[in-house]
């Protein structure tokens, strides 16, 4: 049978061959990975690219192809066969289709092995291109995800068509005659989808089973990393202290989805939220007129230190959105959930009344850290008492109380008031414990000490991720098949940028001060000017 | 040479006229193209490579393949276009044909222009059907998509039995043979044409024939 054919003749053949079935696998295996394929054509040749087809080569898939083949290639007998089957997030199975490569004894002498076969074994994959996407089990693949999967198999030998239940239905793609043999291409497919657990299990095990369950990591993003474990174990240590954990597990989730992230986590104490409302108010009627709100800068993303906007506080406040976790301001960042303005406005005021001199109106003692850390806390507007709030999961951003990064500070050194209640397992590099601390807040001078004594807030940016609890987070609508990546890992990828340099608090304290000092004149040199800016706008309309 | 003739048939609503027939005919240009040749000297040539790429369909539940060519889409689209408008204007019962012809030009003498010599014809006759339920819609989807299928599997069919194909061309001879004009992809000559037609299969308006493609215009 093979005396016809010259040596180099044969070696061709059996290369193309052996090139064939590898990218026969490729093709079914990438038809059922569920998104649509695209390939680029190419004027001028690569020399890669077998049958003059850009088909890509999968490692994985090549590995297990080559390793089923084991060095031999399809013969009389022995089949290549792919098998693509469904499996569910229960568990069942079910064999949905078995492609075959087969060789037969029909031998054609005649025709040319470098140019001949070589084309038409081209087209025979052009026709399995077509042939894939027009089975049944195509569109399942394409719907595939969290309800159920669909894996592949590749074994070689005899066909083994039992699973496929009854009334298959098989489809020919092809056949190329060779020398040596005739190729046949074709497809069995299950007809009959509806589930029969009970005898899936009854299947013989394959001659070479390797089931790959190639697909399972790929609907889900797998970029971020979840640590819901550590977290909640560290809620669940503090038993009844920290009942809030789990709470804040929800927070992460939520807030993720709805607002835009927070940089990093902290620990807050929960003494500082204590503060009674009336003082606030009082507190807010002070130094409001012409002061601007040291977070406004986080707030509208601008990096100005000179905060030259006014604010309005009272409504202002609720004006905030928690959901801006921005760079902080010099001191600090977007106050609580807008439920919670009290606090928020508060420890503005706690800022600039510790900034500006002080008026002795900051008698508020406290929340101050608070603003420090900006809240993910949109999820505390389901929240009925400010202590939940404290219970959110809290930026840690240039902050009255951090000037370190959070796993390098002993809690005690901090000037935070009951610092020794902080929780130890501050630690964990991922963990972000709520405290809930005893205690009253009575912490101004503390508070004002650590405010004008904290150094770098460049430090927290430094340490977002060790704090950051990343919960997997999937927003909806939001499949994209051009991008590698979905609206999830994009976001996430892009959620931290690096802070601006005006806004880090070496700027610090004293110069604020300054700046608000120089505020008045150079409001009025604006208002000198106003003709000009007039004529300006006036330009662009 | 006898030509090759094959004929398909598709009942399908308005709007999916047009996604229906590029599917059909993307089908068969995919078999019937290859990559760019590059000719080297003493008759060698290497042949570039050819991309392909999955396109859903937006009112059928159907996927098919295409060859990666966007001048190709372009060209596809646009007689299809031509195509399904005629198709709404015609105001009869909403039968037509597009027909896809593979040629190769023969050189004669002057003053005779050259032939076209068409070895293989794909016709597709279309019937317009209108809907009044969405649901009725719905299950059209479907059912147009699991005919597609079998077109698809018809086609593949007609392609895997290997007859005439044009002998591979010398560089002369390559444009008579080959649409050497599109920048990333070669397919054989072809022209896309079409007509309406009433039940009987004559053509009512005037028939309309448009060539798409002539390369190597005299």
């Amino acid at each position: 049978m093979e005396t016809d054919l010259n040596s180099q003749d044969r070696k061709d053949l059996d290369k193309f061959i052996k090139f064939f079935a590898l990218k026969t696998v490729q093709v079914i295996v990438q038809a059922r990975l569920g998104e649509k394929i695209c390939t680029r054509s190419s004027s001028s040749p690569t020399g890669s690219d077998w049958f003059n087809l850009a088909i890509k080569d999968i490692p994985e898939v090549t590995h297990e192809a080559k390793k089923a083949l084991a060095g031999q290639l399809p013969a009389v007998g022995r089949s290549m066969c792919v098998e693509i089957s469904l499996k569910t997030s229960e568990g069942d199975s079910m064999e949905l289709e078995i492609w075959c490569l087969e060789m037969n004894e029909k031998c054609d002498k005649e025709i040319k092995v470098s140019y001949t076969v070589y084309n038409r074994l081209s087209l025979l994959l052009k026709s399995l291109l077509a042939i894939t996407r027009v089975t049944p089990a195509y569109r399942l693949s394409r719907k595939q995800g969290h309800e159920y999967v669909i894996l592949y198999r590749i074994y070689f030998g005899e066909v083994q068509l039992n699973g496929l239940g009854e009334g298959f239905q098989t489809v020919r793609v092809g056949t190329v005659g060779t020398p040596v043999g005739t190729i046949t291409l074709s497809c069995a497919y299950r007809i009959n989808l509806a589930f029969m657990s009970t005898r899936q299990f009854e299947r013989t095990p394959p001659i070479m089973g390797i089931i790959i369950d190639h697909f399972v990591d790929r609907p889900f993003p797998s970029s971020s990393p979840m640590h819901p474990c550590n977290y909640r174990t560290a809620g669940e240590d503090a038993g009844v202290t920290y009942p809030s954990v789990e709470d804040s597990q929800e927070v992460c989730t939520t807030s993720f989805s709805t607002s835009p992230p927070s940089q990093c986590v902290f620990t807050v104490t929960k003494a500082h939220f204590q503060t009674p409302t009336p003082v606030v108010t009082d507190t807010l009627r002070v130094p409001m007129a012409g002061l601007a709100f040291s977070h406004q800068p986080a707030v509208l993303g601008v990096g100005s230190a000179d905060l030259a906007y006014p604010v309005v506080f009272a409504t202002g406040l609720n004006a905030t959105h928690p959901h801006q976790l921005m760079v902080p301001g010099k001191e600090g960042g977007v106050p609580p959930a807008p439920n919670q303005p009290v606090h928020g406005a508060q420890a503005d005021q706690e800022r600039l009344a510790t900034c500006a001199p002080p008026d002795g109106a900051h008698c508020a003692a406290t929340p101050s850290s608070s603003e420090d850390t900006e809240t993910v806390s949109n999820s505390s507007e389901g929240r009925a008492s400010p202590h939940d709030v404290l219970e959110t999961i809290f930026v840690r951003k240039v902050g009255a109380f951090v000037n370190k990064p959070i796993n390098q500070v002993t809690l005690t050194s901090l000037d935070i008031p009951f610092a020794m209640f902080a929780p130890k397992n501050l630690e964990l590099e991922d963990a972000d414990p709520m405290v809930n601390p005893p205690g009253s807040p009575e912490t101004e001078s503390p508070l004002q000490g650590s405010l004008h004594s904290d150094g770098s807030s460049g430090g927290s940016s430094g340490n977002t991720h060790d704090d950051f609890v990343m919960i997997d987070f999937k927003p909806a609508f939001s499949k994209d098949d051009i991008l590698p990546m979905d609206l999830g890992t994009f976001y996430r990828e892009f959620q931290n940028p690096p802070q601006l340099s005006s806004l880090s608090i070496d700027i610090g304290a004293q110069s604020m001060a300054e700046d608000l000092d120089s505020l008045p004149e150079k409001l009025a040199v604006h208002e000198k000017n106003v003709r000009e800016f007039d004529a300006f706008v006036e330009t662009l309309q | 040479m006898n030509c090759r003739s094959e004929v398909l048939e598709v009942s399908v609503e308005g709007r999916q006229v047009e996604e229906a027939m590029l599917a059909v005919l993307h089908t068969v240009l995919l078999h019937r193209s290859t990559g760019k040749f590059h000719y080297k000297k003493e008759g060698t040539y290497s042949i570039g490579t050819v991309g392909t790429q999955d396109v859903d369909c937006d009112f059928i539940d159907f996927t098919y393949v295409r060859v990666s060519s966007e001048e190709l889409d372009r060209a596809l689209r646009k007689v299809v276009g031509e195509f399904k408008d005629a198709l709404r204007n015609s105001g009869g019962d909403g039968l037509g044909q597009m027909s896809l012809e593979f040629y190769q030009k023969k050189k004669s003498r002057w003053p005779f222009s050259d032939e076209c010599i068409p070895w293989e014809v794909w016709t597709v006759k279309v019937h317009v059907v209108a809907l009044a339920t969405e649901q009725e819609r719905q299950i059209c989807r479907e059912k147009v998509g699991e005919k597609l299928c079998e077109k698809i599997i018809n086609i593949v069919e007609v392609m895997s039995r290997h007859e005439y194909l044009p002998k591979m061309p010398t560089q002369s001879e390559v444009d008579n043979v080959f649409d050497t004009g599109l920048r990333d992809v070669q397919p054989y000559l072809y022209k896309i044409s079409f007509q309406i037609t009433d039940a009987l299969g004559t053509s009512v308006t005037t028939t309309m024939r448009r060539l798409i493609k002539d390369t190597l215009a005299l």
